[in-house]
Order: structure tokens, then C-alpha cells, then sequence
């Protein structure tokens, strides 16, 4: 058994069988994770590089633990320490650290198929999207959908309701073929400004653009962040004004009266999309999302580091 | 086809191999039995559940899969099944459970395994058929069922559904 992909660039070309692997195979290392030695030895012969172009500190810290914990070894790519400021390519760059017979890339950029652009330049050397510009972020999606059914049992029929900034979100886009593609229902909540058109026919998601009717339909709430750093017109009026309208409140929650699953791919702006008594409530599985992180992470790379050619 | 142990056969050996690994360890507290995953478990749920209906405790008894220790990761990519080593073994005498020894293999990378648990006191090994003259690592059994020679294109299964051991 084995994935039908040799990259892991999007949840969109993946069929509902390798999606269920990778949750099954994550089980198995959530559980390496609770041992004494949390280590395995699986991954010792493979040097992986993690290319990032954009900040990031939680899904950097996420794969960098993931590749130690499989015995990998690790190389760090942070694009402002890097040539990269001299205005070296981002082709050159991956050919160069290539040449030092770096095995896998996870990669980790603005532009949007930019991992997908250098698979077909690298055929021989496995690739993992951590998250391409507002296109997909496949781990992530991964990991939501392993702390629901961690929570709820399964995906399969559950209400899913994606709060926030959909238009500039790969988080969103990620879950949304993810839950769809294994009998989920997806429903999407936020200011019209931030909602791109055709989503319902394109993508067979519902939308509401009143957040108390949403919450009132779904199992699951994922609250995404408000994406300051990408916008470079004002969308809203003011941080105040999302909070009044799309924040999810202790106080709406309690006129709802019914108990949802509270998610945020983090980081949280505490106030603005989700007030801190929510984020830190009984119902909240955001630190468990970030647990299990770690766990998918290492089954996608567990799974794609398979079988090589062995050199002559 | 061979049948090498009958379902009585069978059920007989499973009981023989519980006394014995209770003849050689008085004391049940200070033994953790380990059954490997995937196919040694079906042995190992019948000889500790055979110990359980005996003896007077509770025997220590958890699962593992070897599949992240395995030395063919690059050959073939398997998939893991549950492991449910909860309790400690630091001190403990482990036994180690399977169905078939043949190269040897398996039990080097449950030994590799288990040094990611704790520092056991002893670790012996227990197999339901030994196939002598196919060891590729110096490991052999403390206990066994039965021993026999084969040929590497012969296989040995033990045919749960039929409850029997098979040779072909």
C-alpha cells in the first residue's frame, strides 16, 4: 500500500484513499510520540531541506520535529539569511542545495505553485508544499481533519464551518477539498469582501454570510486568521468592526447553546476573529491541532520517502 | 500444501508454551509479554489468554509493530499497525512473541524496538514454528513450538481461519 503521488503539493490531487493512509499511518506516530524515546529510525538515510521563502514558525518548528523524530537529518532554509538577496533564482537556488545530495524538500512559498513549478524541474526528489502563496496548504488541511475525527469519530457526514478570510487563505482552499473529498459538509462564513465568487458551484460548498445562523448548523468551527500581511487594500473597516460581526464570542456561542469543536490553524489574533475565553474553552482542540501536527507530518514524509533506486 | 499442526496439534503447543514460559519465570509481576504485530499477535492473544485462565495475576502484555525498525525500509514501504507498549519494561523480563522465526529479522528489529521503551532486564524470544537453517542473524528462540526445515521458496503460514499451520 502505498501513496498514488510521489509529491505532496495539494490535497486536490489527492484520491480519498491516500488521505485515509496518511491519517492511519499518523495514528501509529501519534502514538511513537507518547514513548519514552520518541524516535524512530525510518527516516535515517534521507537528508531533508526545509526551503522556506516565508516566515513561519510554527509549521517550520512542526517539520523540523517531525524530520528529527524519524531520524532524518535537517537543513534549514530561511530565505532572508540566504542569497536569495543577492538574487539568486529560486530554480538556482534548489539546483545548488540538489547538488549537495539533499533527498526531500518541504518548501514554503508566496508564490502560489511555486512547489508545483519545481517538482517538474526535480522529478527524482520527493516534494512537500508547507503552504504556497494563497493556493493550498496540504499539511495543515491533513491535521484538521486528524484532530476532528480525533474528536468527533469521523468526517463523513460532519458540518465543517470555515470562518474568516477565505479569499487569501490556502488553509481554507486545502480543507475544502479535503472535507469534501471525504463526505463532509462545508460551509463558509465571512465578510462578503473576503469570499471569492462561484464557491458554491465550483467547489459544492455552501456559504452564510450571517456567522450565528453558521455556527448554528455546524459540528465544527475553524476560525482562520485575519491575513493583515496580504491584503494591500483594507477589506474591512476595522479589526473592532470584524470582531462585532465575524468574530466567534463566548457570547454567541451561548446564544447558540450546542456544543462545536473550536479550531484555528493559528497563529491567534486573541480579540479579532476569536475572543480568548473561546480559544481556551473545553471545546477548543487548538493546542491538540499543533500535536498532532507533528504526527501527520511525519507520516507524509514517512510515506513519500519510499522506495529508491539504488545507485551504482 | 502441509498442514504441520492441526487446530488440536495447535491448541495443545499454544498451552505447552504457556507452562513453559511459566515453569521458567516464577514470578508472573516481573514479565511483560510482547506479541508482534501483524502476525504474531494472533499466537500471542492465545498464549497470554491461555496464562491469564491459570495462573492467579494478570499477566503484563502490550503489542509491537517493528515496521519503522525494519532494515528493507527502502526495498518496500509497509505500513505500520498499532503498537500498545504502555507499560514500562525498564527492569522487566520481556518475551518476545511470534508466529514464525525465519531469517530473524523481525526479532532484530523488535530488539531495536524495544531499546526505544527502556533497558529490560532480559528479553527471551517465543516462536510457534522454528524454521532451523534459514537464519540470516545469529538469533534463535528460548522457546518453541515446533521446529522444522525448509527451503527459502517454501512458506510457512499459520492459518488463523482454519486453525491450523501450513506449510507451501
Amino acid at each position: 500500500m502505498q501513496l498514488s503521488t510521489k509529491h505532496l503539493l495539494g490535497i486536490k490531487d489527492l484520491l480519498p484513499s491516500d488521505i485515509s493512509l496518511i491519517l492511519s499511518t499518523a495514528q501509529q506516530f501519534k502514538e511513537v510520540l507518547q514513548r519514552p524515546i520518541k524516535k524512530v529510525p525510518s527516516l535515517r538515510d534521507v537528508t531533508i531541506v526545509n526551503l522556506f521563502y516565508e516566515n513561519s514558525t510554527r509549521t517550520r518548528i512542526s517539520f523540523e520535529l517531525a524530520e528529527k523524530r524519524l531520524s532524518a537529518d535537517t537543513i534549514n532554509f530561511a530565505a532572508s539569511a540566504s542569497s536569495v538577496s543577492k538574487g539568486e533564482t529560486l530554480l538556482d537556488t534548489v539546483n545548488n542545495i540538489l547538488s549537495m545530495k539533499v533527498d526531500m524538500v518541504v518548501m514554503r512559498h508566496s508564490a502560489s505553485g511555486a512547489p508545483h513549478f519545481l517538482s517538474k524541474h526535480l522529478p527524482d526528489t520527493a516534494i512537500v508544499n508547507a503552504g504556497d502563496g494563497i493556493n493550498e496548504h496540504p499539511t495543515q488541511a491533513l491535521l484538521d481533519a486528524f484532530s476532528i475525527i480525533e474528536k468527533l469519530g469521523t468526517l463523513e457526514g460532519k458540518k465543517i464551518l470555515l470562518i474568516g478570510d477565505i479569499m487569501h487563505s490556502r488553509v481554507a482552499l486545502s480543507n475544502i477539498y479535503l472535507l469534501t473529498k471525504m463526505g463532509a459538509e462545508v460551509m463558509l462564513s465571512g465578510p462578503p469582501t473576503l469570499m471569492p465568487k462561484y464557491m458554491e458551484a465550483a467547489l459544492g460548498v455552501k456559504i452564510e454570510y450571517n456567522l450565528k445562523k453558521a455556527l448554528a448548523w455546524c459540528d465544527v468551527a475553524n476560525v482562520l486568521r485575519i491575513q493583515l500581511e496580504r491584503q494591500n487594500q483594507v477589506l474591512f473597516s476595522s479589526l473592532r468592526e470584524y470582531n462585532r460581526a465575524y468574530g466567534v464570542t463566548s457570547k454567541l456561542l451561548n446564544e447558540i447553546d450546542k456544543d462545536i469543536v473550536i479550531m484555528h490553524p493559528g497563529p491567534i489574533n486573541r480579540g479579532v476573529e476569536i475572543d480568548s475565553d473561546v480559544a481556551d474553552s473545553a471545546n477548543s482542540v487548538i493546542l491538540k491541532q499543533v500535536e498532532n501536527g507533528v504526527a501527520v507530518r511525519m507520516a507524509a514524509l514517512y510515506l513519500l520517502s519510499g522506495k529508491k533506486e539504488l545507485s551504482s | 500444501m502441509q498442514v504441520l499442526l492441526s487446530p488440536q496439534q495447535l491448541d495443545l503447543t499454544i498451552k505447552r508454551l504457556a507452562y513453559q514460559l511459566l515453569e521458567d519465570n516464577d514470578n508472573l509481576s516481573d514479565l511483560v509479554f510482547v506479541g508482534i504485530q501483524p502476525r504474531g499477535v494472533q499466537i500471542s492473544n492465545r498464549i497470554v489468554d491461555f496464562i491469564s485462565e491459570i495462573s492467579a495475576e494478570k499477566p503484563s502484555y502490550g503489542l509491537l509493530d517493528i515496521t519503522f525498525y525494519r532494515d528493507d525500509i527502502r526495498e518496500e514501504l509497509h505500513i505500520p499497525k498499532e503498537t500498545t507498549l504502555t507499560q514500562s519494561i525498564e527492569g522487566k523480563k520481556v518475551i518476545l512473541i511470534d508466529d514464525v522465526l525465519y531469517t530473524g529479522r523481525t526479532i532484530r528489529a523488535a530488539l531495536d524496538a524495544l531499546q526505544d521503551f527502556g533497558r529490560p532486564q532480559k528479553v527471551m524470544l517465543c516462536v510457534l514454528v522454528n524454521r532451523r537453517f534459514n537464519r540470516e542473524l545469529p538469533i534463535q528462540p528460548d522457546f518453541y513450538g515446533i521446529a522444522i526445515d525448509t527451503t527459502a521458496s517454501q512458506k510457512v503460514k499459520v492459518d488463523i481461519e482454519n486453525n491450523q499451520v501450513v506449510l507451501y
